[in-house]
């Protein structure tokens, strides 16, 4: 409709052309800089030597049949699931609190969201690491309180990387279920409390199909930045978990295997690409979704 | 389904509710609904009529008084519990499910099997002339007939209580019509005691049995549609419902139920009283434009003739009054009535005593 009045109002000009070349720039700078790359990976990943002069599926078959390499993977694409779930949980309730306040604490609230992102993730990390450490604030409060006798260990374990990340990833979860659940006619669970429904009923079949694009939307994200969080992931995990990019990053870095390391950048885009399909068909199959006006 | 018989009554106790801020949204309400009838709560915005509409179906807990529904004081119920169904002003159907879930959605919540539902909510759509459409989903379906669906869909958990939330206000002026009647049809078929909350006083006086007119949180007037436009209590009312000359002027004699006006444009008026008024009371005078005729003895007031407007059916002309009172004039239109010239003096009576109505000021 937009494109329609503007070329009555302009000059006699190819509008589709005109758009296409100010996308120029940034298309070639991701052409050189992500789909070359990317393509040269592809390149090194089809070598069976670490000279990169045979060529071959070795690499891929390697990995495939590695019951170590192939539980690296497992562990990632767990965790990634582990901190999505955690910022659903956790998210979804301050998302719906923010619809439901005033200007003055939506915006306190946004600012809380936020903050994780504006600190260093070094920082940030390292904050974490204090928090959960056997000397830190945790184990120090619960010892001092007599409710613990030796210290608990929290970092370097699954469930303190989980809250490590799913702190920083936060908003990526947040602010599309705000937008989604305002999106919602606050007449529809009205309509749905006079027609009988309890507010457990009015949540499980309006509000939730109907956020079901910020949910989506949400996943998608958070699961995305959580499987490829390396610093997070090697700082707070320490040394005996082992996830992609760690993983990756010895190859290349230390043994200097860089067929194998292509192999396996190749191997995780595609396990990540088709549990981000897999979001956006269940996505598709939920019939509240793209339709909450 | 409910016979007209056994519909419930509603009775609004002294209904008062502030608002957090402090602000007065409706002031000791008393109305008292018939079971089977069709009020319509009337007034501009701001009047507190969908402040009233929430606290009836329990959306709003209100500051004192009582809502009584059949025999039950139903204040201490939350909205899932009343039974009050609502025809929201946007209809606000739940768009990701079909038109035959939406319908169900009622009775799926009060736990009835799959099967029953889809079949009642078959039989509400056939009723509402929407039985083909049950597959689809409520964008796919024109405002008239989501409008429907809302209906069916708060019909189909025979409520004691239908609220209506300016259910026409969406529609274009065509369809209004053949809504309005079609809403009526349903209501007599269904006997469901009924309230329609609007602001358009056509709506309120053809389609509701009784008219609330409400302003400023106040319940102006409670009657009849013809109790509401021929005997207006108040100057609002008179004002609000159809449309009035008002023209100032003092009483000179009294008698029961009507005054003497001498008007300020000059010449006496009398006219009836629903407010006691005592002589040398400075008052308002309200006339309707299709109550006044023109005369030619040396009855009403004079003025001059400022524009003739030919409406279709009726013809209405503007006159300024000696005090420069501006009054409206409508005259069924015939093949003789005459436009008149602007600057024509000429004089303007009502057409019967008791026409004209007074209000103290």
């Amino acid at each position: 409709m937009k494109s329609a009045t503007a070329a009555s109002t302009t000059a006699p000009r190819d509008v589709t052309s005109f758009s296409l070349g100010l996308a120029l720039p940034l298309g070639a700078a991701f052409a050189i800089f992500f789909v070359l790359p990317l393509a040269q990976l592809f390149y090194l990943s089809l070598h069976n030597d670490t000279a990169a002069t045979v060529w071959g599926l070795g690499q891929y078959i390697k990995f495939l049949t590695d019951p170590f390499s192939l539980s690296v993977l497992g562990a990632t694409l767990l965790l990634g699931a582990e901190v999505t779930l955690a910022c659903l949980v956790l998210g979804y309730p301050i998302a719906w609190l923010y619809q439901r306040s005033g200007s003055r604490v939506q915006t306190l609230i946004i600012m809380i969201v936020l903050l994780p992102l504006l600190t260093s993730v070094v920082v940030r990390t390292f904050a974490w690491i204090v928090i959960l450490g056997r000397q830190g604030i945790i184990n120090s409060v619960l010892q001092s309180l007599g409710l613990i006798g030796t210290p608990l260990r929290m970092i370097y374990t699954q469930g303190g990387l989980i809250a490590a990340l799913a702190q920083v990833q936060m908003p990526l979860m947040v602010l599309p279920l705000i937008t989604a659940i305002g999106r919602i006619d606050p007449n529809l669970s009205d309509a749905s409390a006079s027609l009988g429904a309890g507010s457990w009923r009015t949540f499980v079949k309006v509000m939730l199909p109907l956020s079901m694009p910020g949910i989506i939307a949400g996943c998608t994200l958070t699961y995305a930045a959580a499987i490829t969080a390396f610093i997070t992931q090697s700082l707070v995990g320490g040394g005996q978990m082992l996830f992609m990019p760690m993983y990756l990053y010895q190859q290349a870095s230390t043994l200097q295997n860089w067929p194998f390391a292509a192999a396996i950048s190749i191997i995780f885009l595609f396990a990540v690409l088709a549990i981000v399909a897999l979001f956006s068909t269940l996505g598709r199959r939920a019939r509240g979704y793209g339709d909450a006006r | 389904m409910a016979s007209v018989s056994e519909a419930k009554s509603l009775v609004l106790d002294r209904i008062t509710h502030r608002f957090a801020s402090g602000t007065m949204a409706v002031s000791d309400i008393n109305l008292d609904v018939k079971g089977g009838e069709i009020i319509a709560l009337l007034g501009p915005s701001g009047c507190g009529k969908t402040t009233l509409l929430r606290i009836i179906a329990g959306f709003i807990g209100q500051s004192e008084g009582r809502v009584i529904i059949g025999n039950d004081v139903v204040d201490a119920l939350p909205p899932n519990r009343r039974a009050v169904g609502i025809v929201f002003q946007n209809y606000a159907l739940f768009p990701h499910l079909s038109i035959t879930e939406n319908v169900g959605y009622g009775l799926a919540a009060r736990g009835v099997d799959k099967a029953t539902r889809n079949k009642e909510a078959q039989r509400l759509l056939d009723m509402v002339q929407l039985g083909p459409f049950g597959e689809r989903l409520p964008r796919q379906l024109s405002g008239g007939q989501q409008q429907r669906v809302a209906l069916a869909r708060a019909l189909a958990i025979k409520p004691s209580i239908l609220l209506l939330d300016e259910p026409f206000a969406a529609l274009d002026k065509n369809l209004r019509l053949d809504m309005q009647i079609e809403v009526k049809r349903l209501q007599r078929m269904a006997g469901t005691t009924t309230l329609i909350v609007t602001h358009d006083q056509e709506e309120a006086l053809s389609m509701a049995d009784r008219v609330a007119v409400l302003s400023h949180g106040h319940l102006e007037q409670f009657g009849t549609p013809s109790e509401i436009y021929d005997q207006p209590q108040t100057l609002f009312v008179n004002s609000f419902v159809g449309t009035a000359n008002k023209m100032k002027g003092v009483v000179v004699a009294t008698d029961a139920g009507g005054a003497k006006v001498a008007l300020e444009a000059g010449g006496e008026i009398i006219a009836r009283a629903p407010k006691p008024v005592s002589a040398s009371d400075k008052v308002t005078v309200c006339l309707r434009p299709e109550h006044l005729t023109f005369v030619s003895d040396d009855t009403g007031f004079g003025g001059e003739i400022g524009m003739a407007l030919p409406l279709g059916a009726t013809v209405v002309h503007e006159i300024k009054a000696k005090d420069g009172t501006s009054i409206k004039i409508s005259q069924a239109r015939t093949g003789g009535t005459p436009l008149r010239e602007a600057g024509t003096p000429v004089r303007v009576a009502p057409l019967a005593a008791g026409l004209a109505t007074v209000f103290p000021e």
